[in-house]
């Protein structure tokens, strides 16, 4: 259970960004959340994965309250969600091949010796190329570096995903397939999924309960 | 999956063929600095000659075939002085740069890293410091030791960090608030693997740049703390004080101790601002290039 309590965010003292927003998802469950370009949402997704703390709120992991976010929060309850985000160029340090960004998750947790045979599994599910592997970001499309960045969120088999704006980027094709690499991977390890975004038909047909952000949280 | 991985065969890195940017400033600069190098490291090794070897009956002559840069008051062959001079001055101004940039990247990034009050307080000290003229508090710090290299190395340096300090700490934040960022945070890196492997190879090239272009800046302050009498022991030749002890025999209508060691000082100095002039265009193309001296 990913559970979202009364969250207030934001990142001006006395402006918050997000008003007392309710959302949860169960274990295995697919949840969509819309809303208009500028509401808050990414702020709800980055609170929701432990990236921003919230002024006020409280969001229980797993059962259990999450007292610390960013680097406070325990690695274990980091890395067990995985964050894909909307824009793959800002979100893959220009420096790291696909291969070492795809990775670096597993070398970051002492994890090192398992990642050439993690990463040949992962491009594989995610159709990247090898070729594409020993590219670095700036050499890639978009949609390639987007295949990348949900092949390193899924690379510690996290057991929550949040996708935020994941496919506004991409065609309806590279959508189609990333969609269908992120169902794939729910079907086998039984992963939670909070898709944020403000295509109705796509998040609809993707997910098992699909929320307007006037349902999740005050105006 | 496998046929939707896109069929990229015929896309070619365009990485190993980039266009030339350089122009003719660049190139005489590359010249200049290779030929001020060679000279520094080959010529005293090589010309076993003695830089201070006065002879009476030579003083001041004009430049000549056996003395190209002529010979100063005592007789000294001026050319010998001035590469062991300009050998000299670079040394303290390559050290003194190196290790503002290291202050400077240091606080810099520890000032981003730590915010809130640490970095309030750090950077209003930057702010004092920056409000006092480099060349007042450098002498301040000389005027605490004996003259000598070390002195004028230590002076320059903890004067020249500030810059240094400002341009890492508002690279630090701009990175630190980057997606990919978040993204190693929710992999599991620590905070000080974010720092070696995202952040700090984000900040190097900033502040290597930062460093050349500080070694001009570093040589004509040496200069300036030696023509006044502050830097180097005066027996030693260095740029500034060649200039500082020209100064009577240029009213005399002796124009080649003065010419020369200014010369040596000038175009070399240019020449280095002119090459980080065209790293900082490659880095940063936005910004126009300018003489930061």
């Amino acid at each position: 259970m990913l559970e979202l309590d009364a969250i207030t965010a934001g990142y001006e003292r006395g402006a918050p960004v997000v008003r007392d927003a309710h959302l949860t998802v169960a274990a295995g469950e697919a949840v969509g959340l819309l809303g208009p370009s500028g509401c808050g949402k990414s702020t709800l997704a980055r609170v929701a994965a432990l990236l921003h703390r919230p002024d006020a709120g409280t969001v229980t992991l797993d059962g259990s309250r999450v007292t610390g976010w960013r680097h406070r929060a325990p690695r274990g309850q980091r890395t067990a969600i995985g964050v894909v985000f909307q824009q793959p160029r800002l979100s893959a340090d220009p420096r790291l091949s696909l291969r070492d960004l795809i990775a670096e998750p597993l070398r970051a947790t002492g994890r090192r010796d398992e990642a050439a045979a993690t990463v040949r599994e992962l491009s594989r599910a995610t159709g990247l190329g090898d070729d594409l592997l020993g590219r670095r970001p700036h050499e890639v499309s978009d949609g390639q570096l987007q295949r990348a960045c949900l092949a390193r969120a899924l690379v510690l088999r996290p057991r929550w995903l949040v996708c935020d704006e994941m496919t506004a980027m991409l065609d309806a094709s590279t959508t189609a397939a990333l969609v269908a690499v992120v169902e794939t991977y729910r079907r086998e390890s039984g992963a939670g999924l909070l898709a944020v975004g403000h295509d109705r038909v796509l998040l609809e047909r993707w997910c098992d309960r699909t929320l307007r952000w006037d349902e999740v949280a005050a105006a | 999956m496998a046929e939707l991985a896109p069929k990229t065969a015929g896309w070619r890195s365009h990485g190993r063929t980039r266009r030339s940017t350089r122009t003719v400033r660049v190139r005489t600069s590359a010249v200049v600095v290779a030929a001020v190098l060679l000279a520094v490291l080959v010529v005293p090794p090589l010309a076993n000659l003695d830089q201070q070897a006065v002879d009476l009956s030579m003083k001041l002559r004009p430049p000549s075939l056996a003395h190209p840069f002529g010979t100063d008051d005592v007789g000294r062959d001026l050319l010998l002085r001035c590469v062991y001079g300009l050998r000299v001055s670079l040394l303290v101004g390559l050290v003194a740069a190196l290790a503002a940039t290291i202050i400077g990247t240091a606080v810099g990034a520890a000032a981003a890293a730590f915010g809130g009050w640490t970095d309030r307080v750090v950077m209003r000290l930057v702010d004092t410091f920056s409000s006092v003229p480099h060349l007042l508090l450098g002498i301040f710090v000389v005027a605490m030791f004996r003259p000598g290299v070390w002195p004028v190395i230590v002076s320059v340096a903890l004067t020249h960090w500030l810059s240094t300090a400002r341009i890492v700490r508002s690279e630090v934040l701009s990175l630190r608030s980057r997606p990919y960022i978040d993204a190693a945070v929710s992999g599991g890196a620590s905070r000080w693997r974010v720092a070696v492997r995202h952040l700090l190879p984000g900040v190097l090239p900033q502040a290597g740049l930062a460093a050349v272009l500080m070694v001009p800046h570093a040589m004509w302050h040496e200069s300036a703390l030696s023509f006044l009498g502050l830097g180097l022991p005066t027996h030693q030749a260095s740029l500034g004080n060649l200039v500082q002890s020209a100064r009577g025999s240029l009213l005399a209508g002796d124009w080649w101790p003065t010419l020369f060691p200014g010369l040596l000082l000038i175009v070399p100095t240019l020449a280095i601002a002119g090459l980080a002039g065209a790293w900082r265009e490659r880095i940063n193309p936005r910004r126009r290039s300018e003489l930061m001296l």
